[in-house]
């Protein structure tokens, strides 16, 4: 069919039509492109509408389907992010929109392009309190080693993935995995990963994590142990006695530190299991998916008969598990055995106060990468001032309008929290490397102080002039605003 | 690297977007919530396939269509050959000219054929499969340029016109065309045949050798186009009035005589402001009674022109979801 390509033009992989696509154009789906001989993503340019009420959701336009109307939006009150702006590695020229706008009477400069980071990873941050690998082992995506488990952190383990190790400094098939691995982590999708010596899991950016097959609902408030610490002087005198139930640690009110303080009358209860200290048991069961993370769904089966000598009829016996998802309320009959009673309300408060306290079980994703020095080049044409601008809080550095943390040190080495930012905001070249949005706002004149790209910065509204491939997005309303001056003692400024 | 089909629900709750690599369809069905949630998985099952499925035989649909012509394994490959056939002998075309309503047809089946709907619709890009039951019926907004967003008119399709498929086609849309026209927009039994015709009305409508008119062969720009090296438009100066008027005509000669071989119900034609239809739009109650009184009330067997200034519409979007117009 093709008797003889052009130059530069790439095949695209990105579906079953493996299009030509010749330098400069796009694909049959018109998303993807060939921009300097590489395959980038090329989805309409997405500009951040500042939410005009809190709370406001962002709803992602479909291309065809709600086309902008044209409206101009105030300037200040629209930036222009990065994702599909497209880029100009490996030249070194300007980057493709450097973007002018008045905000509080200062005129700003954005400068905006997309990064090919070689340089990148992701650190995922996973809550859950099953072990799910020894610390530097490693962690495979199709078998392909993409990354390691580092530390385990409060109610968390943390994973590196990516790095450019992986990507470039291992097998072919090796990075293009990671790349693969990276990309899907970083634009939402779901990824499952294999630990050596440990467990599978199913991990997408701010969903409940999945570990060997079990989703994690809830961060428990704490073991079982502290759980009584922290909730005895709320059920002191409500009730003679309470066990929360915990695969780890199963605590018991009257026999707890917590509960000897306040004064709690021993109960004569009796707990299946190895007691560790007073009011502390282990292993009072297997571990499973019933009661705080045991296997079991009727909790009277962790108690032996109540002690004769000490226990007494109608004593109050309150059960629950350490994330207050599960609960029940006993009394004791003439012959001290439990019998199952509604939950008195007074009980009931404190349940849901432990429920409360629960944060629901997340999987979080930070990119991370470094802005080489042809990204540098495309904002000014003296690399070093943009990162001493940067460092010294003069130049804001957003992703996709989201903040992004700039590491102390040398270099541009940045971190952002994926689930900030816009829908499919990354891309990837087959090099491999992540294609990532990345946007520099600073005053004017301090840009021009920098030996930026003065001829090539361009007014707001001309920008957005230019309606094809533009989409209009709500921002986030739990990121600042990019253009905004951040007050003095903003850590990010 | 693959990407992987998207499936999901519009923020609106209501409506389907499925997309796999260059195929785009919103989706909408009205009857029982059971029977549109039953519908809408019988349509995902069957769009996820449906790639793969065309790209096995790629090459053939991208080759001109003759008597000779292999016949194509897939289903519906089969039906954009089917489509396209009555063309075959009177000019250059390949089954590609078909494919948009030809997919949009075979996801509609399989949701009708897997639950009970009252009304349903399939939009592939502006090519638009209906299923409507006896009493039904859906509203379609029409667009002068693909990219704009203004409405120049709507048509009522009800279950009573044999109308189930509507098609828009143009050199300014994501295809090539070989003519000027800005879109036109043709009804027809199916979405597969309303398809192929948009595409042979929309070529007609042309000048040869205008100095204003920017031509390139379809594979300067894509490699593998099915087009070969045909000359593709590329970019249209500002006509004169004559020379819109002798385009537009040529078009509709064209339209004219696919009605009478009832390849096609009716179409619109617009280049550059102006717009002609046949009179079949008129008939059978399509064009909805707010836009016909902007009609000049001129009785012509073969067009109406409505000028430009004249329109005064209200703004909506660009490809008016017929779920959205209460019936």
């Amino acid at each position: 069919m093709i008797d003889t390509l052009p130059k530069d033009t790439i095949r695209c992989d990105a579906c079953p039509v493996l299009c030509y696509i010749k330098l400069g154009q796009t694909g049959a789906c018109d998303r993807y492109g060939n921009f300097n001989g590489q395959l980038v993503r090329v989805d309409p340019h997405i500009l951040l509408d500042r939410a005009k009420s809190q709370g406001t959701p962002v709803v992602p336009f479909l291309e065809r389907e709600g086309e902008w109307d044209g409206t101009l939006a105030k300037s200040t009150d629209t930036f222009v992010t990065a994702i599909g702006a497209g880029t100009t590695y490996p030249d070194y020229k300007p980057a493709p929109f450097i973007v002018s706008s008045e905000v509080d009477g200062v005129d700003m400069v954005t400068v905006v392009t997309e990064g090919i980071f070689s340089y990148c990873g992701v650190k995922l941050k996973i809550d859950t309190d099953r072990h799910l690998g020894p610390e530097r082992n490693l962690v495979r995506a199709q078998g392909e080693p993409v990354g390691h488990v580092t530390t385990a952190e409060y109610g968390s383990q943390m994973l590196s993935i990516g790095g450019v190790h992986h990507l470039t400094g291992g097998t072919k098939r090796e990075g293009r995995v990671t790349c693969e691995t990276l990309l899907d982590l970083c634009n939402g999708k779901e990824v499952a990963l294999i630990i050596d010596e440990g467990a599978s899991i199913t991990v997408a950016a701010g969903k409940p994590p999945i570990v060997n097959g079990q989703q994690e609902e809830r961060m428990r408030v704490g073991c079982g142990s502290a759980t009584i610490g922290m909730f005895a002087k709320q059920w002191f005198g409500k009730v003679d006695e309470v066990v929360v139930v915990d695969d780890h640690i199963t605590g018991v009110l009257s026999e707890h530190q917590a509960g000897k303080m306040l004064g709690v009358r021993e109960t004569g209860v009796a707990i299946q299991g190895r007691r560790s200290t007073p009011g502390r048991y282990f292993q009072v069961a297997q571990p499973g998916t019933g009661w705080g993370g045991t296997n079991i769904s009727d909790p009277l089966v962790i108690l032996k008969p109540f002690k004769p000598k000490i226990a007494w009829p109608y004593l109050r016996l309150l059960m629950v598990s350490t994330t207050g998802e599960q609960a029940a309320y006993y009394e004791l009959d003439e012959s001290l055995r439990p019998v199952e009673k509604d939950l008195p309300e007074q009980l009931r408060e404190s349940v849901e106060r432990v429920r409360e306290n629960c944060e629901p079980a997340l999987t979080t994703v930070l990119f991370m990468a470094g802005a080489g020095g042809s990204l540098r080049a495309g904002a000014t044409e003296n690399p070093v001032k943009l990162t001493n601008s940067v460092k010294h809080r003069l130049t804001r550095v957003t992703s996709g309008g989201a903040p992004a943390y700039i590491w102390p040190g040398g270099g541009i080495t940045f971190m952002v929290d994926v689930s900030r930012m816009p829908e499919n905001a990354f891309g990837y070249v087959p090099t491999p490397a992540l294609v990532a949005p990345i946007e520099f706002t600073l005053k004017r004149a301090d840009y021009a102080g920098l030996g930026g790209h003065m001829d090539y910065v361009r007014p707001l509204d001309e920008v957005l002039r230019e309606k094809q491939r533009q989409r209009l997005l709500t921002s986030l309303p739990q990121n600042p605003w990019p253009l905004k001056t951040p007050p003095e003692n903003d850590p990010h400024r | 690297m693959r990407d992987p089909a998207t499936i999901r629900l519009l923020p609106d709750g209501q409506r389907l977007h499925l997309n796999d690599g260059p195929i785009d369809l919103i989706i909408g069905a009205d009857g029982a919530a059971k029977e549109i949630r039953r519908a809408y998985g019988a349509a995902a099952r069957r769009f996820v396939r449906i790639l793969d499925e065309l790209c096995a035989e790629l090459p053939l649909l991208r080759t001109r269509q003759t008597h000779n012509s292999e016949l194509p394994a897939g289903a519906i490959a089969r039906r954009m050959t089917d489509a396209v056939s009555p063309y075959r002998d009177r000019c250059f075309i390949t089954p590609m000219a078909a494919v948009a309503g030809a997919v949009a047809e075979a996801v509609l089946d399989a949701m009708t054929k897997a639950a009970q709907l009252r009304r349903s619709y399939v939009n592939n890009g502006g090519d638009i499969a209906l299923h409507l039951v006896s009493g039904q019926s859906y509203t379609i907004g029409m667009v002068e340029r693909p990219e704009t967003t203004s409405l120049f008119a709507s048509v009522e399709v009800s279950s009573a016109v044999p109308v189930r498929g509507v098609a828009t086609s143009g050199w300014r849309g994501r295809s090539f065309s070989l003519g000027i026209a800005d879109a036109v927009t043709v009804l027809a039994e199916t979405a597969a045949h309303a398809d192929a015709a948009a595409t042979i009305i929309a070529n007609a409508i042309n000048l040869p050798n205008h100095p204003a008119i920017l031509r390139i062969p379809a594979r300067e720009i894509a490699p593998d186009s099915d087009l070969l090296d045909l000359p593709v438009t590329h970019a249209v100066g500002p006509l004169r009035l004559q020379e819109i008027a002798q385009a537009l005509d040529a078009g509709m000669v064209v339209a004219d005589q696919l009605r009478s071989q009832h390849l096609i119900h009716s179409a619109a034609l617009c280049l550059q402001g102006h717009v002609r239809i046949t009179s079949s739009l008129c008939r059978d109650g399509l064009l909805r009674p707010s836009v016909a009184a902007h009609l000049p009330s001129r009785e012509s067997e073969t067009a109406i022109v409505i000028p430009s200034e004249a329109r005064n519409l209200p703004l909506r979007s660009v490809y008016e979801e017929p779920s959205l117009c209460p019936k």
